[in-house]
């Protein structure tokens, strides 16, 4: 099966200016490799998610987007601290982050939802050692 | 409805001198982001309260074309730049954000279908 990364971007923690610049860069790249309006909206709003939940909640961390031969594969991998209840986490409206976030637009608690509702295969590990990762993938 | 018939019921300001006129089939009302993410058609405009350039990048990926910042709010510099640059079009209205839903549900323009939150 071959396979090829897109992109592999640092996402540095609280940086809300460049937040959403990754997101824009693989919009722009799915364009160009002509993929569905539809997936790539998905596509976009999903790294977007998890692109603003490592600045809001991590110390800082990586996205990366693999395209597969019928699939494409987006991961958040953080340094933060780990999502002590994914249970609750993936719970419409369950929020942990703080008023100054809120004002911000943020943490209204359905990023992680918003990530599941839209992806075909989602997948989180997360320890208070190792940080997360969460893997999302979109049939295409 | 036209672009320009929404901005004369919200009594709107253009942010940019000139702008192209369009059709407007839907609209969503919200100050959370990630609600205004869980919309996934697109050709929506957004009527919001918040003004940071994170509005415009949320636009950006939800394909949404169009932004009327309400209750007189006016967008900062960074905001108006970012718009710019994705040629998304910006407003303002002095009217809040529920009057203003209220004017353009009453004229014909409906809500998007929410995906299904499980």
């Amino acid at each position: 099966m071959s396979s090829k990364k897109l992109i592999e971007e640092e996402i540095e923690r609280r940086n809300f200016k460049k937040g959403g610049e990754v997101s824009s860069k693989l919009k722009s790249l799915l364009r160009k490799l002509g993929i569905d309006t539809q997936i790539i909206r998905k596509i976009s709003i999903i790294t977007y998610e998890l692109e603003m939940n490592i600045i809001i909640h991590s110390d800082g961390g990586k996205i990366t987007a693999i395209i597969a031969n019928n699939e494409i594969k987006i991961i958040a991998d953080d340094d933060g601290p780990g999502i002590k209840d994914v249970e609750k986490a993936l719970q419409a409206g369950y929020s942990t982050a703080e008023d100054e976030i809120r004002e911000l637009g943020f943490g209204a608690g359905m990023g992680l939802n918003n990530v599941k509702n839209y992806s075909d295969q989602m997948d989180i590990k997360t320890s208070e050692d190792e940080g997360t990762t969460i893997k999302a993938v979109l049939n295409v | 409805m036209k672009l320009s018939r929404v901005v004369e019921l919200l009594k709107a300001e253009s942010v940019f001198e000139e702008y192209e006129d369009m059709e407007i089939e839907t609209a969503c009302g919200a100050d959370l982001m990630s609600d205004v993410l869980a919309f996934s058609h697109s050709k929506t405009m957004l009527l919001t309260g918040l003004t940071n350039p994170q509005v415009v990048r949320t636009a950006e990926m939800t394909d949404i074309e169009v932004i009327c910042f309400v209750r007189g709010k006016k967008p900062v510099l960074d905001t108006v730049q970012l718009a710019k640059e994705k040629g998304i079009k910006l407003f303002y209205s002095k009217k809040p954000l529920f009057e203003s839903c209220g004017l353009l549900y009453s004229n014909g323009i409906r809500p998007e279908k929410l995906q299904e939150i499980e």
